[in-house]
């Protein structure tokens, strides 16, 4: 039972959502961040003001997935999200301890999507 | 000569206002329907018609569609406002600077109009380049056309307020733009959807306003058809929206926001060739049965591979047409003074209606095409696929609509900005 954390670009946040269903990953969430992940930095100008932005906006997608879903997750993640230049995001996998399914009651494998023993 | 009247030119300086401000209105129409990274470029593309074609129409733009010439174009002699003065044109009680400049303000928002084809992926330069080229070459020749003295306004064609060279000018060059500058990157791939639609119906509410001195300014004085085209700019609009609401209930069961701002504007496009020469009752009618072609259009243009992006040609293009045939059947010499319809005995203003039709559309298509396709010789006309998935905003304009500010590092100027730099670069050597 992994948690997969995937911190992508917000333009390729649709191509990632689209490949995910493929592999019929289907329980995601997803939340706008900003960071910086050694990109380019972005010069704005507003007015007589000029500012480097050190911040890049970016989209997360958190997975809850059981072991045999890691794998095309991740490679879900990848294909979905990059374009070969920096700033394309990160992957994290972190070990989970426990999911419930809040309608069901239903816990740990039974409570993830896709359900799989 | 005719005498100066002031309570024409009072009015007529109101309305030359009216339609200034629908250029910015349509800069809020515009920006709240394209996603948000796009926001600036898109008002800002409408700005750029206020800048641009004001330079070219006093330029040369003017004197092209309004100095006697021959049939096709007007001739020199009013340009950078050669004798252009406080002396009322022939025909006209208002100052002639003050007809330039609403006929300038007609100018402006049609060139804005087009852009509508291309945002979200035109780079902006080229973008300059081509609509100061346009507002000559397109607009101003259509607009001698129909107003100033060129084949069709001598041959009877009636065009109130600018069925020819506003709407079916502008719809039929963005049919064109979408077709040589080609469709955004995602296009027919991911939903592309409004991002404030508040800003479309603040847009759209602003425009109609603007309208009233559109249409209502376009007899140049406060007479009979000046106030018989305002009040058909509140009545046709009105159906419009009404019969937009029961499409939209017939197709999907709910009636929607966005659909009802269109529908303010196919009504005002509608009724802006026939505004004073129709009655109000046969205005009310042009304003419902009107929305259909341009309904039809709506509906069935996303499913093709034209990314006309903002439909110009439906709300415009189609509706502008409409309005101009609507003429031919209904005008009505009771209400216009000036001629009649085929319905009240004369064919032959239907035969000059269709043929307005008919040619100004392959002219505003064809000019366009070719236009841009010289513009594409010496530049790109788009950005870079990868521009397009950041945004025309930090990309054409190194701005954001919608800026935090986090993580933003002043720059001060006496540091200067160094060159962009790639932090946490991964060490070389």
């Amino acid at each position: 039972l992994k948690l997969v954390i995937g911190i992508v670009r917000p333009e390729k946040a649709n191509d990632v959502l689209e490949a995910l269903f493929r592999c019929e990953v289907r329980g995601v969430s997803l939340s706008r961040v900003q960071g910086h992940g050694g990109e380019l930095e972005r010069v704005e100008t507003y007015r007589g003001t000029t500012v480097q932005m050190g911040l890049s906006d970016k989209v997360r997608f958190e997975i809850a997935v059981s072991d045999d879903f890691v794998d095309p997750a991740i490679t879900a993640l990848c294909d979905g999200a990059r374009t070969g230049e920096v700033g394309d995001g990160k992957i994290f996998v972190l070990p989970l301890e426990r999911v419930v399914r809040i309608r069901t009651g239903e816990t740990d494998h039974g409570a993830v999507t896709p359900v799989r023993a | 000569m005719s005498e100066i009247n002031t309570g024409d030119t009072a009015w007529m300086l109101i309305a030359t206002a009216l339609v200034i401000l629908m250029t910015p209105a349509l800069g809020l129409f515009y920006a709240g329907l394209v996603r948000s990274k796009n926001t600036l470029n898109t008002f800002m593309m409408c700005l750029a018609a206020l800048a641009v074609a004001t330079v070219t129409w006093a330029a040369i733009g003017y004197s092209i569609a309004f100095d006697d010439g021959n049939g096709i174009v007007g001739g020199l002699g009013h340009a950078f406002l050669n004798g252009v003065t406080f002396e009322p044109r022939d025909g006209s009680t208002i100052p002639h600077l003050l007809f330039f400049a609403f006929q300038g303000s007609f100018c402006i928002i049609t060139v804005a109009l087009v852009s509508g084809a291309v945002v979200e992926r035109m780079r902006f330069g080229p973008y300059l380049i081509f609509i100061a080229l346009w507002s000559v070459l397109v607009y101003a020749v259509l607009a001698h056309w129909a107003f100033g003295g060129g084949w069709l306004i001598e041959n009877g064609t009636l065009d109130f307020a600018g069925g020819v060279p506003v709407e079916m000018g502008s719809g039929f060059s963005a049919l064109a733009a979408a077709l040589v500058v080609g469709a955004r990157k995602d296009y027919g791939r991911q939903a592309l959807l409004p991002h404030n639609a508040i800003y479309v119906l603040i847009g759209a509410g602003l425009l109609w306003f603007g309208w009233f001195g559109f249409n209502g300014g376009s007899g140049f004085s406060t007479g009979n058809a000046g106030v018989l085209a305002f009040v058909n700019t509140l009545l046709a609009p009105a159906s419009t929206l009404v019969v937009w609401f029961a499409c939209d209930l017939i197709r999907g069961r709910k009636v929607t926001a966005i659909g009802a701002a269109t529908a303010v504007i196919v009504g005002c496009v509608l009724i802006t060739p026939a505004g004073g020469f129709v009655s109000p009752g046969w205005a009310m009618l042009l304003g419902g049965l009107g929305a259909l072609p341009s309904y039809a259009i709506v509906m069935w243009r996303p499913r093709t591979r034209v990314d006309e992006t903002l439909d110009v040609l439906a709300a415009h293009g189609m509706a502008g047409l409409t309005g101009i045939l609507f003429i031919g059947f209904f005008a009505q010499t009771s209400w216009n003074g000036v001629s009649d319809g085929i319905l009240y005995g004369n064919a032959d203003q239907l035969l000059w209606q269709a043929i307005a039709v008919a040619v100004t559309p392959l002219y505003a298509f064809g000019m366009t095409f070719v236009l841009l396709k010289v513009v594409g010789l010496a530049m790109p006309l788009r950005v870079t696929e990868r521009e397009e998935a950041v945004g025309m905003d930090v990309g054409q304009h190194g701005e954001e609509a919608y800026a935090s500010g986090e993580g933003a590092i002043l720059v001060t100027p006496e540091a200067g900005h160094e060159e962009e730099v790639l932090v946490a670069q991964p060490a070389t050597t």
